[in-house]
């Protein structure tokens, strides 16, 4: 069973049905014995970077998440879900994240570029795609350049580049995904990403 | 590289599509899932869902359009229409909507805005804007005369936008620029921008309008209004610089595919989804 942790922070329903529409079954849930009983942990969220760590503080979430990881189990981030497992975001001042992954989450910055008719818009929304730089599990059959949906503002930037799975071109050339052991995580959103994104949802569950 | 997206629109109103879509067997053309779920085999880049039910009693139908349709698509879904409240949002964000649009409420309480993008995030909270020409002397271009539309109106005369409210009824005697950089100040992840003079008129969006607003925010801009060639589309998302055209009635009447707009869009340069 895949639990999707439940701390009150965005659209859980669209990852859980994402993943019953390739045949997943899921649980969203905040019940720390839920996750670590589950075989997939999923780690998704929209909003502020310092509320959703406030909100595993106050959920106790925090230590079942690290027992999950540890154990070696399949552990997926979306969106924020990303950003959290970073050591610090610069999202309204600087927060400490869950420092699983080295690095920083920062916000995208073109105002150097001010003045052109050509503003690069931020939030960085809608789809782009994708260059693969590993052959991680869940890449599996997703071709190189496959478009996903984005919606961020911030973005993570690892200390180690061996962790970067994925590279998205957005003004900058930016780490839209990374893998680590039994970690994935990506800035898109695979649940809203069409067939590439249930791909990627059905890649996970299989994992063993 | 970030692609242009094409929005279809569909009006809904006490749980039905408004006209329905015409151009495929459908079991049921009212039916907004079964809508929806063939603009996503289509492969749209979004979907909105405008709810247009008037009486407050039949609201709560729209959230169960937006359960169906989020169980069966997987593509962003936006619903408009009748937001006034911070539970209002909730309970579609809960339904499964992805994004929701803003109109009336934010210009009675922009703090509205506030509230709602520090709440939800501001990547889900999309004001919408219905805008109409402020003088009647001067009306836009035809896009049949393209080549030597401006897209600026004689020097003499600079166009000037008013914001409308209550479904294009009430002139707010608002800026549209000066509306576009406030929301944006609130909050606002998005603009969904509506020319009250084009809506319906299929003569092509107001590419001035898309224009000016596009280029004096740093939020994603979609053009609306207007649309009725593919022609209309390609110079919204060209000389009108918007990062996505919203149509209806082109697409629901079978004038137009999206894989058509999209491979005539890709022929001519624009970078979209295939």
């Amino acid at each position: 069973m895949i639990a999707i942790i439940d701390y009150d922070m965005g659209n859980l329903r669209s990852v859980q049905k994402g993943f019953e529409r390739v045949g997943h079954k899921c649980i969203i849930t905040r019940n720390p014995k839920d996750i670590l009983d589950a075989s997939h942990v999923v780690l998704p969220g929209v909003g502020a970077f310092k509320d959703c760590m406030e909100n595993l503080q106050n959920y106790g979430l925090i230590e079942p998440i690290l027992n999950v990881i540890n154990d070696g189990k399949p552990f997926l981030g979306i969106c924020l879900g990303l950003q959290l497992l970073f050591t610090e975001s610069e999202e309204f001042g600087i927060h400490k994240g869950l420092d699983i992954i080295k690095g920083r989450v920062v916000r995208f910055d073109f105002s150097n570029i001010e003045g052109s008719d050509d503003i690069i818009k931020v939030p960085h929304m809608g789809w782009n795609n994708i260059k693969i730089l590993q052959d991680a599990p869940l890449l599996k059959d997703i071709p190189d350049n496959s478009y996903f949906y984005f919606v961020h503002s911030y973005y993570v930037v690892p200390e180690d580049e061996d962790v970067i799975a994925t590279k998205t071109d957005y003004g900058i050339e930016f780490t839209s995904s990374i893998w680590k052991d039994n970690i994935f995580a990506c800035q898109f959103h695979p649940e809203k990403s069409q067939k590439m994104g249930s791909m990627i949802l059905k890649n996970f569950g299989d994992l063993k | 590289m970030l692609t242009k997206r094409i929005i279809p629109c569909l009006d809904v109103k006490d749980g039905r599509v408004v006209k329905g879509v015409s151009f495929i067997k459908l079991r049921d053309a009212g039916d907004p899932v079964e809508c929806a779920i063939v603009y996503e085999e289509q492969g749209a880049d979004e979907l909105v869902f405008l709810d247009i039910t008037a009486s407050h009693e039949n609201r709560k139908i729209i959230i169960n359009v937006v359960e169906r349709t989020a169980a069966h698509v997987s593509m962003p879904l936006t619903v408009g229409g009748g937001i006034r409240t911070l539970d209002d949002i909730r309970e579609l964000l809960n339904a499964g909507a992805d994004k929701v649009s803003i109109n009336t409420a934010a210009v009675d309480n922009p703090e509205f805005v506030k509230e709602a993008s520090l709440k939800f995030g501001s990547q889900c909270i999309v004001v919408a804007i219905d805008a109409k020409r402020r003088s009647a002397t001067w009306t836009p271009g035809d896009v049949s005369e393209i080549d030597t539309f401006k897209f600026f109106a004689p020097s003499s005369v600079v166009p000037e936008w008013d914001i409308y409210t209550h479904g294009g009824r009430i002139n707010r005697e608002i800026d549209v620029i000066e509306w576009a950089k406030r929301v944006e100040e609130l909050g606002a992840g998005e603009i969904l921008l509506t020319s009250m003079d084009r809506d319906g008129t299929k003569e092509g969006y107001d590419v001035d309008l898309i224009y000016e607003v596009s280029t004096k925010v740093n939020i994603p801009v979609i053009a609306s209004g207007g649309a009725g060639e593919i022609d209309h589309l390609y110079f919204a998302l060209t000389e009108g610089k918007a990062d996505a055209a919203l149509a209806a009635s082109i697409f629901h009447f079978g004038e137009l595919t999206i894989p058509e707009t999209k491979r005539f869009l890709k022929e001519k340069g624009i970078n979209v989804r295939m």
